[in-house]
């Protein structure tokens, strides 16, 4: 007897939204998911054994390219805990700059992650909005690290190079600096493009019908699967590292952590990131004013040529980007670690899928892989 | 046999202007995929093609010559018959459409007393060829694809029929030369696009989502369902599924230009005051009626077809059932309505037109 059966679909790993190569094994009912499993470890690189085999600071280039959009706060995660290792002092200015460039990558990377998830709901201009912007980025990148996406820049103790002249600017300047100096951009960013995102897609209407409602994550569900960062945050929970656990130096800076509402969905977890990005700035403007008043070159401090941290081991816990990154070192005395750990929250969120996506609609499958903005570089490492 | 006598051959006629209006179709094919390319550059900061000839114009050139030194891939697994058929059962009702549609004055290949039917009638076949598409492929994104094209334009078929009526209503025809003339004597402000401003709205979504495309592009969503109905073809088959789709985008823009702006009424110079009769009173007669009409024919569907592509290039898409409910929930009532505020208001200004009472130029627009 012929009867009505379900559809098994292959999601990727080759498909236009799957952000890399995930694949998702989806069963459809008409168009209804009613069963959903990701399947990962295309793109596994052995980015923690290789590292058994490397000296420390031949590991940081490695970390770049876990999370490959967000390349800088990567490098800093994994500095911070080779120097609590070591317990390096860092100088305050090389501090400054790295947390600087850390919410510039933050910016950057969420607007690639918006401008994903714009894209892959149909709105092809705003995914080339995003890329203009974070272009602009990328060149002031550039002119401080000699790297567009991959930097290698921060050094365990401090960074590789002080800025470049002229590329801090004045608060003066507008949009025709924006990809001069990190004055401009700033202004540029707050002024025009946050806008600009609000009216081409936060209040449109089609853009809110596709992203309200769907994909609702409870808040307890959220802390039981171990989600953070914009996620988390997007269900109402404030919980933000850099406030709750202050590492670096984010204690000196003045900024506020967005929620979204106890339920949180697709829209909600936009609306956070796109105000993260906002906050991000802020924190960038404090940076750049006590960088133009306390100039000097000490950024780095002598360290022996041969890195061999004491034995034992540390665990760091950093806001990345994309949630919260952590880095478990282990040390035996040698020039090498011998154990790198790397806690991705892409990982941790990607197990979301099965609970998230089930009833909705396969439309809305590619809303919430863009929602929870997974880099399958740092899923499978 | 001369050429007058040939000319007067039922069988002659009707193959020489064939001809020429899929030389027109063709023709506008080129131009309209080049602007849909230059019109989203200028949308998103780029500038599009700039390479092959003058402002990329020769680029949509190379990219069919491309296409068609392409392998032709027929994949091991499908429905043969119904794979290789689809693109050309496709391509036909798309220009069927442009027999019915008046080019100016005298320029009509075929005027059906029944137009707009005609139309309705052959816009529904176009959802067969999809369905054969996304069946013969065998491939679970074809058929998600051909399933929502299937649901997709049979509803809004009701929609666009609908929205139509009130202009048939206020022209007493259906017949889209008889509706042109009517427009041309009311003047400009007497275009149906202002009585009908409703029925202009409903008829534009719904085109959008009969046209299968962007905000309504659902059977071919490329990040959801990688290239819906077409995403086994290739080469030149793959081609003409393109062609198909802008040379629709064409006919629906030339109809609306049609019902609703006009089509190819508009002033020509000979019309401009003090200087123009002297000036340019040559410029009239039957062969320069038709040369202007022409010409404003041409810039109000093009007038129709970047505004078609300018949303494509702003809006996300919307998903399924959320275009259902507009459909059905939504534009089929305000159609519903439309006709029958045409019907009042008309009534209103029969009744009133004689009496001279004020109270009539309130219904003066839907005289």
């Amino acid at each position: 007897m012929e009867q009505t059966r379900e559809l098994l679909i292959n999601m990727g790993p080759q498909h236009p939204s799957t952000h890399g190569v995930l694949r998702v094994l989806l069963k459809l009912d008409g168009e209804t998911i009613t069963w959903a499993e990701p399947d990962i470890g295309y793109l596994h690189r052995c980015f923690e054994k290789l590292s058994e085999s490397k000296t420390y600071p031949q590991v940081i280039p490695y970390t770049d390219r876990t999370d490959y959009l967000s390349a800088i706060t990567n490098e800093h995660a994994f500095c911070l805990a080779v120097e609590k290792l070591m317990g390096i002092e860092v100088p305050e200015r090389a501090e400054y700059i790295r947390v600087m460039m850390a919410e510039l990558q933050r910016i950057c990377s969420h607007l690639l992650g918006l401008g994903a998830m714009a894209l892959d709901l149909g709105a092809v201009t705003g995914f080339l909005y995003a890329w203009r912007d974070r272009e602009k980025i990328y060149s002031l990148f550039e002119r401080i690290t000699g790297g567009r996406m991959l930097y290698n820049y921060l050094r365990i103790g401090g960074v590789r190079n002080d800025l470049p002249e002229g590329i801090i600017g004045t608060p003066r300047d507008g949009r025709d600096k924006a990809d001069k100096t990190i004055w401009g951009f700033i202004n540029y960013f707050e002024s025009y493009v946050l806008p600009e995102w609000d009216d081409l897609l936060t209040n449109n209407r089609i853009f809110q019908w596709r992203t309200q409602g769907v994909a609702p994550l409870p808040s307890e569900v959220a802390i039981a699967y171990g989600a953070s960062g914009p996620v988390l945050r997007a269900s109402g929970v404030k919980w933000d590292l850099r406030k709750n656990v202050p590492y670096s130096i984010y204690d000196r800076f003045e900024f506020d952590i967005p929620v979204g509402k106890e339920n949180g969905d697709c829209f909600d977890r936009w609306v956070v990131r796109v105000e993260e990005m906002r906050q991000s700035a802020r924190i960038v403007k404090q940076a750049l004013q006590w960088l133009a008043e306390n100039p000097g070159d000490y950024i780095a401090p002598k360290l022996p040529r041969v890195l061999k941290p004491p034995k034992g081991e540390v665990y760091i816990r950093y806001e990345g980007s994309r949630g919260e990154v952590g880095v478990h070192l282990v040390s035996d005395g040698s020039a090498n670690p011998y154990k790198v750990k790397w806690r991705s929250p892409c990982f941790t969120h990607l197990q979301l899928l099965p609970v998230l996506a089930p009833g909705h609609k396969l439309a809305d499958m590619i809303a919430i892989i863009g929602s929870i903005d997974i880099v399958l570089g740092e899923v499978d490492r | 046999m001369s050429l007058a006598d040939l000319w007067a051959q039922h069988w002659f006629r009707a193959f020489v202007t064939g001809s020429l209006v899929l030389v027109f179709a063709l023709g506008n094919f080129y131009i309209t995929l080049w602007l849909e390319r230059k019109e989203s550059a200028w949308i998103q900061n780029r500038l599009g093609p700039m390479r092959a000839g003058p402002q990329g114009l020769l680029q949509v050139l190379a990219d069919l010559f491309k296409l068609l030194q392409k392998e032709d891939i027929v994949p091991r697994n499908v429905d043969r018959i119904l794979f290789l058929i689809a693109p050309f059962v496709a391509h036909i009702p798309a220009l069927l459409i442009f027999l019915v549609v008046p080019f100016g004055p005298n320029l009509v290949v075929a005027d059906y007393d029944i137009g707009i039917i005609m139309i309705a009638a052959v816009t529904s076949y176009a959802v067969i060829a999809t369905f054969i598409a996304g069946w013969g492929s065998n491939n679970k994104y074809s058929l998600l694809g051909a399933m929502r094209g299937a649901a997709q334009m049979i509803s809004y078929e009701v929609t666009l029929v609908m929205s139509v009526i009130g202009v048939a209503m206020m022209a007493g025809s259906l017949k889209l030369s008889d509706i042109v003339l009517a427009q041309a004597e009311r003047g400009v402000l007497g275009w149906y696009l202002f009585p009908q401003f409703i029925g202009f709205i409903v008829y534009l979504i719904a085109s959008l989502a009969e046209l299968n495309r962007a905000p309504f592009d659902l059977m071919e969503a490329e990040s959801e369902l990688v290239a819906g109905y077409h995403t086994e073809y290739s080469g030149f088959r793959f081609a003409i599924f393109l062609l198909v789709e802008y040379v629709h985008m064409i006919a629906w823009s030339a109809i609306a230009a049609t019902l609703f702006l006009g089509g190819w009424v508009g002033p020509t110079p000979a019309d401009i005051p003090v200087i123009g009769p002297r000036l340019f009173g040559w410029m009239t007669g039957p062969v320069w009626d038709n040369i202007w009409g022409f010409c404003w024919f041409l810039f109000k569907t093009y007038l129709l077809i970047f505004i078609v592509i300018w949303i494509r290039w702003t809006f996300p898409r919307v998903r399924i059932d959320q275009l259902m409910d507009l459909g059905w929930k939504f534009l089929l009532p305000v159609s519903l309505f439309n006709i029958f505020l045409t019907g009042v208001m008309k009534y209103g200004w029969n009744v009133l037109a004689e009496s001279g009472s004020p109270l009539r130029w309130l219904f003066w627009l839907w005289r």
